[in-house]
């Protein structure tokens, strides 16, 4: 017996809203952060996930005030990502309420980075994002919210991001996202098998059943999953006694 | 009055968030001043982060002295690397902590065959191993959320107050007289962490 595994909404927040697209794109709202991020916390989910997806290719701020005002009604934890570029915006991210933060294309732009503000902040507070996509035969690092290209395999660029101190691993099938055919979880599963820390499983969970054969399939520690819950297909206690019964080992 | 020790390291908002939410009537500040940590009644003791860096910024800020005097005195409540400091010494950095339990910090070692991952991140259940005004209204085996990688070895029987299971059964609360510590966070553990928060809140030594 051990640590439990976990189910985490995920708000994709765009202009103050939370939306949902298909592969990273088409964007549909879905309402408040704070009202949605407060009804999370009191169905039972697990942590919260908050992310500003078009912070990095708008290559603007981050939404100070609204990290604040989510994370002021929550007791559980919470990771901030999207437009985290220096120690400065970790800190201050930490300072509002964030638990953790992600880093994606900075991480990518300077792998350095991830050490340092391991080293500075702890490795509990550094959550590396990974957006990858099945390019032939293998997996390719994406930044930018999907939209550039790196020639970086994903699997070893998780394996490196690992060995420079990131504390977990958000793994996003950019094929899968939103696309509800459940997670890519031979994407998971290889990257899972090459580090030791947690890992998030993301892109594609569209039913009760895609979130159990994540962690039995794709070995995920957590799984990320947004529309399912958003627009109350299921409710977390649904998916949390869901997985129990079919063996996983959850809060309930 | 409640100090929550601030030392520039870690989520402290956190932990007065929740305890402003659960006594909103109880005045309670995140503070590094000597002089208003002397005067608390009680005392909160957060931590997060590598511990050698934490005991730098606790000398930095001239506050080790004060804390471990409150540690002797008042309600004191020690969380995550906050019950990892008052221990006499630890792996990480190889550094001396507080020394005001006896045992020491050792690292968590990954286990591929059962699946031991490092960081021990998320929900885990307390096995409550003694009674104690902490854990009113807390069933036995409810689950908490962890975040660490080393923990406290060697510690006597008389001051494991729980136990959780990572690939092998490990303390995960403690007390002595007036201080009670945890590794996990109970600012961060939903409705369960904010009734820890409250008993330490009406806690009476």
């Amino acid at each position: 017996m051990t640590v439990a595994k976990r189910i985490i909404p995920c708000l994709d927040v765009n202009d103050g809203r939370v939306v949902k697209g298909i592969n990273f794109v088409e964007l549909k709202d879905a309402g408040d952060p704070v009202e949605i991020a407060r009804s999370y916390n009191e169905q039972g989910a697990d942590e919260l996930t908050f992310l500003d997806i078009t912070a990095s290719s708008d290559n603007r701020g981050l939404l100070f005030d609204i990290i604040e005002k989510v994370a002021n009604q929550i007791f559980i934890p919470l990771t901030v990502g999207g437009g985290v570029r220096n120690c400065d915006d970790i800190r201050n991210l930490l300072n509002v309420g964030a638990d953790k933060v992600g880093i994606n294309t900075s991480a990518i732009l300077n792998p350095n980075f991830v050490s340092e503000s391991s080293s500075r902040f702890g490795s509990q507070a550094i959550v590396v994002a990974i957006d990858a996509k099945k390019i032939d035969d293998h997996y390719e690092v994406f930044t930018h919210g999907g939209r550039n290209a790196t020639g970086i395999n994903a699997i070893e660029w998780a394996k490196k991001m690992a060995d420079f101190g990131a504390g977990e691993l958000l793994i996003t099938s950019m094929d899968r996202d939103g696309t509800k055919k459940g997670f890519d979880n031979n994407l998971m599963k290889s990257i899972s098998d090459v580090v030791d820390i947690p890992i998030i499983a993301s892109g594609g969970a569209g039913s009760l059943r895609h979130l159990v054969d994540g962690i039995k399939e794709g070995e995920a520690d957590a799984v990320l999953a947004a529309s399912i819950f958003h627009y109350g297909e299921y409710s977390i206690k649904e998916a949390k006694k869901y997985m129990y019964e079919h063996g996983i080992e959850m809060r309930l | 009055m409640i100090a929550i020790i601030d030392y520039g390291i870690g989520n402290l908002k956190s932990v007065h968030n929740a305890v402003r939410y659960i006594a909103p009537k109880t005045p309670s500040k995140v503070s590094s001043d000597p002089d208003f940590i002397n005067k608390a009644d009680k005392v909160i003791f957060p931590g997060q982060g590598a511990m050698p860096d934490c005991i730098k910024e606790l000398d930095k800020r001239g506050i080790r002295d004060v804390v471990i005097e409150s540690a002797k005195k008042k309600p004191f409540l020690g969380i995550c690397l906050g019950l990892q400091l008052l221990f006499e010494k630890s792996e990480e950095g190889d550094v001396d902590g507080f020394g005001i339990f006896e045992g020491r910090i050792k690292k968590f070692q990954p286990n591929k065959q059962v699946r031991i991952k490092i960081p021990h991140m998320g929900w885990n259940k307390v096995h409550q191993s003694k009674n104690h005004p902490m854990w009113n209204n807390i069933n036995p085996g409810s689950s908490f959320y962890f975040v660490h990688s080393f923990y406290a070895s060697d510690v006597k029987k008389e001051y494991v107050t729980g136990t959780t299971n990572h690939g092998e059964e490990f303390t995960c609360a403690i007390a002595k007289e007036n201080i009670f510590a945890a590794q996990f966070h109970p600012e961060k553990s939903a409705e369960l962490g904010l009734q820890l928060l409250d008993n330490f809140i009406s806690w009476k030594i």
